[in-house]
């Protein structure tokens, strides 16, 4: 027998290993588990074990704290987010039995609901738990609430431009968004770029909602005046001191959640694996445990949705083991609670193609509320809310996707002439608006300029200081969401318009109030209400079919039978 | 898509010796920089292995370029960039703090603002290489001197997350087992060539 040689791979690798370094993969970063801190996805030795004490109808005790050891978030999760009339029952199935009910389609999900309503956060964690990724998707696909997957999409400008908001959100809601969100660079620039954003999308297609994620108290006055139609960047948080340093509790977000409320506007919150051990306040908790109680907590707000999978922090789950497991088990753990799902997907994951397509198929094979939240459709260069997984480049990637697997992910493939068309549009409906309000003129040549464009490098700067100085205008001045239906009409964007004034009629009407509301192509509201999931099994739910299908079969470049030439 | 590797820049040499409680500063004209808890202790160089030798030789050189005067505290009770740099600028003779956590985000404060506002911050740690703090520390002792300089380009890479985010996280929990109770003290430093 010959000993092996063992030779020094410091002073010489082997071309293979020079190849496998050289992948992108290698530029993300990885780090061991710590739990002791909570640097771990969903499994420390200091998440508590299940438990449940009922009396005289209220929750006296709840994983292993009785009522005076419970923080605010244990008090406000107890008292309002389960059901003590049958949370003694729930507490009883075993957690195996309940994942057993999530993965099986013959039982129905309101079976589900109705057991998971008594469940308290350890509970939850323990049936997830036991539940690989392609259960967990199964579960998704019955779990989710609105009957139809839908996406949304980000669109932000590096400068700001309010023109290029505004022609991206038109394209984007001419492809299938549902949602269009956009943020700021500099934050005096909100209000014209909110405006950009409702006027473009509405001319991509009515009743695209939209939202501006700002400071909080901003962003209402933004969706009381009319000039957004949805909110959900309010932020919750898994552990008291976390929330503390925000000045926030789980009362002053539910109080946020009701001021939307009251008027009719659609608004979800957000929270997400990693947000606490990125802070230094996990205390020694899973990421997966704290997300489930912010989860809880926004049912127990009594909000309609929640975004999550880990948005901002994805870079910490991503880093651990099973952590992008964590991440599909914090959406469906939503849904489980009849939450609509925005299910992340949202920020800058891997340099690797293979394993940011890896994390999206999560979300994407069962189809959740909104598949991301949202999906750049600016260059991820202009992408403001620092990049996300999937951009305008991925368009023609995402589309043969759908194509080759016939899965609904929402979007699908548009010919460039009905594109350059609503982008035209788009800008010019600006350019009237502006000059009907006032505002800083937009150029004939920068409405060129912006229907051509790919991104904010590709367009004529603005003169900054003079749009900053209109912005203040339109705050000063009270500008609401029908004086810009005014200036449409009387700019000559009368179908605009229209689209316009019938999606601020949706907060008359409240619909947008239900669960996983968004606004279909004939102006009405479609929400697990009027549209609710009905997966039970194969045949069953929803799969594009007909018209649909037709249109998910396009491509860019398809060869075609009758004419192979062309 | 090309792999970067930097190699690491010469390190100076980091000598730090606490003197006691810091006092209360009384020149007009001075900057004080407000260290973590770790920084030059446990910790040797920032998230992309800058060392802290040679950013802290960066920032006192800006300070000095710009003839300000310079004293170095060291917050023990926090590893919260805020709360460090703040209570710098609290003990500061101008009000002008610059707070510098071990992985390298840094911050310049004012006494007067709020704890959670700031004058100009530096969140990308990633991204913080010698020149950049050496604009800091110019920037911090125009303010002190009742300048209004123009802020230090930031810059910003979208793929910093996925590279650093974990580590980021790993580090601040690593700095946060170094907190202890206590007033802020007095450092004296001396930085190798």
């Amino acid at each position: 027998m010959t000993a092996l040689r063992a030779p020094d791979p410091q002073t010489k690798a082997s071309k293979r290993t020079e190849a496998l370094e050289a992948r992108p993969v290698n530029l993300d970063g990885f780090v061991d588990e710590w739990p002791e801190v909570g640097l771990v996805a969903m499994d420390s030795p200091n998440d508590p074990e299940p438990s449940i004490g009922v009396e005289d109808g209220r929750v006296v005790e709840m994983d292993g704290r009785t009522r005076d050891q419970f923080d605010f978030l244990d008090q406000f999760i107890a008292d309002t987010a389960i059901d003590a009339a049958t949370a003694e029952a729930s507490m009883a199935i075993d957690a195996g039995e309940i994942a057993h009910m999530l993965v099986d389609p013959r039982t129905p999900r309101t079976d589900v609901l109705r057991v998971v309503r008594g469940l308290t956060p350890a509970k939850i964690l323990a049936v997830v738990k036991t539940m690989n990724v392609v259960e967990m998707m199964m579960a998704m696909q019955k779990m989710r609430a609105r009957r139809t997957p839908s996406n949304q999409a980000h669109c932000t400008s590096a400068r700001d431009n309010p023109l290029q908001v505004a022609a991206d959100a038109a394209e984007g809601a001419l492809r299938g968004f549902d949602e269009v969100e956009t943020t700021l660079g500099i934050v005096r620039y909100a209000p014209l770029v909110a405006l950009g954003l409702q006027v473009g999308a509405q001319v991509g297609r009515g009743g695209v909602l939209t939202q501006c994620a700002l400071e909080e108290a901003t962003e209402l006055r933004l969706g009381l005046r009319g000039l957004t139609t949805y909110a959900e960047t309010i932020s919750v948080y898994g552990t008291e001191k976390v929330f503390i340093d925000g000045d926030d509790t789980p009362w002053s977000k539910a109080f946020l959640a009701s001021a939307y409320a009251s008027r009719g506007i659609k608004m979800r919150f957000t929270s997400g694996t990693g947000s606490e051990v990125q802070m230094g306040n996990a205390e020694g908790k899973s990421m997966l445990y704290l997300e489930i109680r912010c989860i809880l907590m926004a049912k127990g707000a009594g909000v309609q949705g929640l975004q999550n999978g880990s948005i901002s922090c994805i870079g910490v789950p991503g880093a651990v083991p099973a952590g992008i497991r964590a991440v599909l088990a914090e959406n469906l753990v939503a849904s489980m609670v009849d939450l609509e799902v925005a299910s992340g997907n949202d920020q800058t994951f891997s340099h690797s193609d293979m394993r940011r397509t890896a994390r999206l198929l999560m979300q994407f094979l069962p189809g959740t509320d909104l598949i991301c939240s949202g999906y750049s459709a600016c260059p991820n260069y202009d992408n403001m809310f620092a990049g996300s997984n999937v951009d305008c480049e991925d368009y023609d990637d995402w589309n043969t996707i759908q194509r080759d697997l016939q899965v609904d992910g929402g979007l699908r493939h548009v010919d460039e002439r009905e594109i350059l068309a609503v982008r035209d549009k788009a800008a010019r409906a600006m350019q009237a608006v502006f000059e009907q309000l006032g505002l800083p003129a937009i150029t004939d040549a920068e409405v060129e300029a912006v229907t051509y464009a790919h991104g904010s490098n590709d367009l004529p700067p603005r003169d900054v200081l003079e749009d900053l100085k209109g912005a203040q205008m339109l705050m000063d001045e009270g500008i609401t969401g029908l004086d810009v239906v005014r200036a449409l009409e009387a700019g000559g964007f009368r179908d605009v318009a229209e689209s316009l004034l019938a999606l601020l009629r949706q907060r008359v009407g409240g619909d947008l109030l239900h669960t996983a509301a968004i606004v279909g192509h004939d102006g009405e509201a479609v929400s697990a209400v009027n549209a609710p999931n009905d997966y039970a099994g194969p045949g069953t739910g929803y799969r594009p079919e007909g018209a649909r299908w037709e249109e998910m079969k396009r491509l860019r470049h398809t060869v075609s039978p009758s004419n192979p030439e062309a | 898509m090309t792999m970067t590797t930097t190699a690491p820049p010469p390190a100076h040499a980091l000598d730090v010796s606490e003197r006691g409680p810091a006092a209360q500063g009384s020149r007009h004209d001075e900057v004080v920089v407000a260290l973590s808890p770790a920084f030059g202790g446990f910790f040797t160089r920032t998230i992309v292995d800058v060392p802290h030798g040679s950013v802290l030789r960066e920032l006192f050189a800006g300070i000095e370029e710009e003839g300000a005067s310079l004293r170095v505290i060291r917050v023990t009770h926090s590893a919260d960039l805020a709360i460090v740099a703040f209570a710098g600028a609290k003990l500061s003779g101008s009000g002008i703090g610059v707070g510098v956590l071990s992985r390298g985000t840094t911050v310049i404060h004012q006494r007067d603002l709020p704890r959670l506002s700031n004058l100009e911050l530096f969140p990308q740690a990633p991204l913080l290489d010698l020149e950049t703090f050496r604009a800091i520390g110019r920037n911090a002792a125009r303010y002190a001197k009742g300048e209004t300089p123009q802020p230090v380009p930031v810059r910003n890479d979208f793929m910093a997350r996925p590279r650093w985010q974990a580590k980021a996280a790993l580090l601040h929990n690593k700095e946060m087992e170094f907190v202890r109770s206590g007033k802020p003290v007095e450092l004296e430093v001396a930085i190798g060539r």
